[in-house]
């Protein structure tokens, strides 16, 4: 394991609690450390400060020091350092940690600034609350509730704004809901890097635009939905779809690329309804990718595999296994994994590999990075391929090798784990020299020239872990259950090792690790539920020589 | 009659006297740079700060400290920026300087770039002086043509460009960092201090000052007569003179230019404006720009106050307080840009702050939740009541948002909205709760404000 | 963009004044709404183009500043001032009183093509008001009857004109 570097520490005085927060820590930051809440809509971890909500108002102090002698001033009161308190409220998102600096959130001054900037905020915002996808998550309805007044004085007429523009493809915005906190301008401006949004007009009529005829985009557009504290900015695919305190949450990760984003997938009764980003400061901040966000539609696609099949016959799991483990025993088999399998799923195909005496293929997808969360490879885990010893080399784009051995007539069965052979350049012709065991998703051309046909799961039903680009193990969780007719795919790799001849290893997860941890070296001291949910990162020392795609995107330098 | 000292104004509306550079050569002009250039830059500051001259722009800073905070030491250029955008109601002194003694401001720039290092000026002008913006344009051109501007003044090393640069009618432009802003060409939204002090983070980033036309000629006048003179002038802590620009109700409004301190409010408005218009008695007056608080005749003020070294009693009624920073502060105003806008009894006071919450919520950038949803709240409130329903409990209620907008925002736009609210409600507040009975019988050709 | 030899002249020389290109967007949309009138979606996007910003940045300034306009308004622009000092010296009635002159209301263009009459906000000019600015001229002391004079005086010009 890797350790980070430590920091320097300084000590501040919060509501009388002393707290000890690394150098350059912002008031807001500090707070939280202490278990302190300081509200805020226009602050963002990851953006730059503009302190132009001013809901973190919070009062100031510094210990008082005689000028001349810079002794400090007691105050006989309590024996301790006097505090000169500001008359002047100040914002913690502005304010750094500095030794000495006291802060007060609970002061009747802070309970009136924030009084007044929540009925500020609230005199134009239109009453959408019933009809606001927003609701339930939203930072107006929560920061109100926790330190509003609780009722309203304004009785003159609202401004009226433009209110269901389509900003772009995915994404709606709603001007009259908007607070003008700016995080979505400066988001696009600093990290996606596509200078597309504005404020026009001035003042209270100050209105979120995008320049007429211009969209808003770019593939992370749906991160300013992610980071819109209010309802303005929403997502057109989950508009008016669900209401969020119905969503259960399960963490996962990015499919899409290497990088393994972390994502959290919220269903309802078996149903996906959305993805959004999850924090992870080493690997993709709070963001994600678009592109990322819509592949839970194809857990529900038409050409989802629903039975196993024999020969394009519709048959049961443990009939299909069989009939594969005959064409398994006959040898000449060859194996081809995935590096969109998980960790777990690339030992078992190791096992199956070992039992059926071949050495295992890999189909590479390397494609152009975005240098940002979108990497150049496009299989999430070759990393954890190399790691389990399914594959020793990078993998080719195309089976070749594979290819050659059909032709040379070496090969009499293909086990496909996930891979549509023929996209990956076995023609129509070296299928039919083969029999085929396809286990998968989706149809595609592999699984119709298949004999055996066992329907697997997606990355959204089943647990598991992938290793990114980092070499960092990451966990993903079942967040919906599969289709009635698909089984787990340990249970398939299992049933088909043993089917194979070969020692039928554990199907469960627990079990599973056990077993990796002791064969496999980098896994040595973990268990699945030991890794934490930042994912830890392993030694990529023994690969170190291999010539990986990938360039730099957030979070990751290729070695020299 | 209290003397007038014209030193900033000697020249304006002067019969033959003409803004090009013969002109102001033949009265002397450019004989303090050459002065300057030849001594060091340090004993410029310290010239400008023995003579305690405060910002005239309307924030009354000491002109001698803001040099000192410059960061010399980052080794980024350092900017001079003139704020020309003379938008404050009531304030109109910057606009005679422009337009007919460009070069007195000119020289002024010079010195204090001079003084401070600064290789590069620009001068922020209002969009609507557009004839002021060629005027400015044709002075450096001379200048420049004179080598009084540009590479290598005076056969010196030194040398300095001064670029004009147009805004187009934002009142925050006045502002020393949303001008900076709006220079830089981005909407001009004033910046979050710490961290970003024009002194250290202004122009790109870079160490700007951003000095005020009236107090850059002064900076020029006490180079000329150095600091220790320039001090003896006016009155303690509150040095020079300053130009006093009185508008509104009464008979002689106009400029007028004295030693700071050495004129009361009574003195400039009964004895030097001629007192009220025939048949009116004076109401309320406001001393310093729009966004001063406002002063109610009739008003009294006692307290102790300091005079050099002393503590000394004061006990004044309204025209007795003397037009000085000090003064107007310790009675619960500001000194201000010196705008004196005059109020008298036909004035309904409700209708009077409309017109003045009009122009705030007008005016905010609208970046900070206060000011931005505050301002144009105060004005609708406003509003409802000239043209609608008035409740007794408006002025309140308007007292109230305004407590809610001051010392929470950004910038000072916060105060400047906040305060008219405040003082006239707390001054004027019978008016504010029978405002509906009295705009039923208010004679039908009362005056429209808003 | 269909700007006059002399216009892109000044908006070259102007450019280099300034070590970020950004800081002409100001000068450049004086410049292109003096030589059109107004500031077109294609004037937004050419200067966008030669400061190499997005037109978004530009957008963003010509709707922040009243200075600027996206459309064209009449030949004369009769500019007057409603804050507090020409206020109570009676601006609310002036400009009644060019409205009246030419059959018109703030913000539009008369029907004769001849005028567009707006409030504007200080114009540093109080202690000779009510002061009203017509295209770059200032007028002071303009009360409802000098504003009758200036009108017919208008309305002769556009007579020589024509």
């Amino acid at each position: 394991m890797i350790a980070p570097p430590q920091p320097e520490l300084i000590t501040v005085n919060i509501d009388g609690r002393p707290i000890a927060v690394p150098k350059g820590t912002n008031v807001i930051e500090a707070a939280k450390l202490a278990g302190v809440d300081v509200p805020h809509y226009c602050y963002h971890p990851k953006l730059s400060i503009v302190g132009n909500c001013r809901m973190c108002l919070v009062e100031m102090g510094m210990p008082a020091v005689d000028p001349a002698t810079k002794t400090p001033v007691m105050d006989p009161a309590t024996g301790k350092q006097k505090i000169n308190w500001m008359p002047r409220p100040t914002i913690g998102c502005a304010t750094n940690a500095s030794p000495g600096l006291h802060i007060r959130t609970t002061s009747p001054m802070v309970k009136e600034c924030r009084e007044g900037v929540m009925e500020f905020l609230l005199i134009n915002h239109p009453l959408d609350c019933p009809i606001c996808d927003q609701a339930g998550e939203c930072k107006l309805q929560e920061q109100a509730t926790g330190y509003g007044r609780g009722y309203s004085r304004f009785i003159e007429d609202k401004n009226v704004k433009p209110k269901r523009t389509q900003l772009g493809s995915r994404v709606t915005l709603d001007d009259e809901r908007c607070i003008l906190c700016s995080r979505c301008i400066r988001f696009c401006k600093e990290v996606a890097k596509d200078d597309v949004l504005g404020f026009t007009d001035r003042g209270s009529h100050s209105t979120l635009t995008c320049y007429p005829g211009k969209k808003l985009e770019n593939n992370y557009s749906l991160n300013t939905v992610d980071i819109c504290p209010v309802g303005a900015l929403t997502s057109t695919d989950f508009r008016f779809k669900m209401r969020v305190w119905f969503l259960k949450q399960t963490d996962s990760i990015d499919a899409e690329s290497s990088v393994g984003a972390n994502t959290v997938v919220w269903s309802r009764e078996g149903v996906i309804y959305r993805i959004t980003p999850r924090q992870n400061d080493a690997v993709n901040d709070t963001w994600m990718a678009d592109s990322g966000r819509i592949l839970y539609q194809a857990v529900r696609s038409p050409e989802r595999l629903a039975e196993p099949t024999v020969d394009g016959v519709a048959s049961t799991p443990d009939m299909a296994v069989n009939a594969a483990g005959k064409l398994l025993v006959a040898g000449a088999t060859a194996v081809v994994g995935s590096g969109r399998s998980s960790v777990e799923e690339q030992f078992l195909t190791k096992r199956l590999a070992d039992a059926v005496g071949a050495s295992a293929h890999l189909v590479g997808r390397v494609g152009e990075g975005d240098r940002l969360l979108i990497s150049a490879d496009r299989n999430p885990n070759v990393r954890g391929a190399l790691v389990v010893g399914l594959i020793k080399e990078l993998p080719p784009a195309r089976l070749d090798g594979l290819a050659a051995a059909i032709d040379a007539g070496q090969v009499k069965t293909v086990v496909s784990v996930g891979e549509d052979l023929a996209a990956a350049g076995l023609t129509a012709a070296q299928l039919a020299k083969v029999s085929v065991i396809f286990l998968g998703t989706h149809r595609n051309a592999t699984s119709a020239a298949a004999r055996v046909v066992l329907p697997g799961l997606t990355v959204f039903e089943k647990n598991g872990s992938f290793v990114n680009q980092q070499f960092r193990i990451q966990r993903f969780a079942a967040a919906v259950p599969g289709p009635a007719g698909a089984t787990d795919d340990f249970q398939l790799l299992a049933k088909l090792t043993a089917a194979a001849g070969g020692a039928a290893p554990a199907a469960d997860l627990r079990s599973l690790w056990s077993l990796m941890a002791a064969a496999v070296p980098a896994l040595v001291t973990l268990r699945h539920h030991t890794i934490p949910d930042t994912g830890l990162l392993l030694d990529g020392t023994p690969w170190a020589g291999l010539a990986f795609a990938e360039r730099e995107t957030l979070h990751y330098q290729p070695a020299k | 009659m209290p003397e007038q000292r014209r030193l900033i104004f000697q020249h304006i509306d002067e019969p033959g006297y003409s803004n090009d550079l013969a002109c102001y050569l033949r009265s002397g002009g450019y004989e303090t740079l050459k002065k300057a250039v030849a001594r060091k830059p340090e004993e410029l500051i310290d010239e400008v700060k023995k003579s305690g001259l405060r910002g005239r722009g309307g924030a009354g800073f000491p002109c001698g400290v803001k040099w000192t905070l410059l960061d010399r030491k980052s080794g980024k250029p350092i900017y001079l920026v003139v704020n020309a955008d003379e938008s404050e109601p009531g304030t109109f002194k910057d606009r005679y300087i422009i337009h007919q003694d460009p070069h007195q401001m000119i020289e002024g720039i010079m010195i204090t770039c001079f003084a401070n290092n600064v290789k590069q000026a620009y001068i922020y002008i209002r969009g609507e002086f557009p004839e002021g913006a060629r005027i400015l344009e044709r002075a450096i051109a001379e200048a420049r043509a004179a080598n009084l501007v540009g590479p290598g003044i005076l056969g010196t090393a030194y040398g300095c460009e001064i670029y004009v640069h147009r805004g187009a009618g934002a009142y925050i432009c006045g502002e020393e960092t949303g001008l900076i802003e709006s220079l830089e060409g981005k909407r001009p939204y004033p910046r979050i201090k710490p961290p970003y002090f024009p002194a250290v983070l202004g122009l790109y980033q870079c160490p700007t000052i951003v000095n005020n036309v009236e107090t850059l000629c002064h900076v020029k006048h006490i180079v000329a007569m150095g600091g220790e003179a320039y001090a003896k002038i006016g009155t303690p802590n509150n040095t020079g003179t300053r130009i006093l620009c009185v508008s509104g109700h009464v008979q002689r409004p106009g400029y007028y230019e004295f030693e700071v301190g050495k004129v009361t409010l009574g003195q400039l408005l009964h004895e030097v404006c001629g007192g009220p218009r025939p048949g009116r008695k004076f109401k309320a007056v406001i001393p310093g720009g729009s966004s001063a608080k406002v002063l109610k005749f009739g008003e009294r003020y006692k307290g102790k106050r300091k005079v050099g070294v002393e503590m000394v009693d004061y006990d004044w009624g309204l025209e007795d307080v003397p037009m000085d920073f000090d003064s107007l502060a310790l009675i619960g105003s500001m000194g201000g840009s010196g705008g004196v806008i005059v109020m008298d009894d036909s004035v309904n006071m409700v209708e009077a702050l409309a017109n003045i919450n009009a122009f705030y919520a007008h005016e905010s950038c609208g970046q900070c939740t206060p000011c931005r949803e505050g301002s144009l709240w105060m004005k609708k409130i406003t509003g409802r009541m000239v043209h609608g329903d008035a409740r007794p409990e408006d002025g309140a209620l308007l007292k109230s948002v305004a407590d809610q907008i001051a010392g929470r925002t950004i910038c000072a736009f916060g105060e400047a909205c906040a305060w008219p609210t405040q003082s006239f409600v707390q001054k004027f507040g019978d008016e504010f709760k029978g405002y509906a009975a009295a705009k039923k019988a208010a004679a039908p050709d009362a005056i429209e404000l808003v | 963009m269909n700007l006059k030899p002399e216009t892109l002249q000044q908006i070259d020389a102007v450019i280099p004044r300034y070590p970020v290109k950004r800081s002409a967007a100001l000068p450049l949309l004086h410049l292109v709404q003096e030589d059109q009138g107004y500031i077109s979606p294609e004037a937004i996007e050419w200067i966008a183009r030669k400061l190499e910003l997005e037109p978004i940045n530009i957008y963003e300034l010509v709707t922040f500043y009243p200075m600027f306009r996206q459309k064209p308004i009449g030949r004369r622009h009769i500019k007057v001032c409603r804050t507090l000092s020409c206020a109570l010296l009676g601006a609310y009635h002036t400009c009644a009183e060019f409205e009246k002159h030419f059959n018109t209301y703030r913000g539009e263009v008369s029907p004769d093509g001849e005028v567009t009459i707006e409030f504007v906000e200080c114009l540093a000019s109080c202690g000779t008001g009510p002061v009203v600015m017509i295209d770059e001229q200032l007028h002071e002391k303009v009360d409802p009857a000098r504003a009758c004079e200036l009108a017919v005086k208008l309305k002769a010009e556009s007579a020589q004109r024509a």
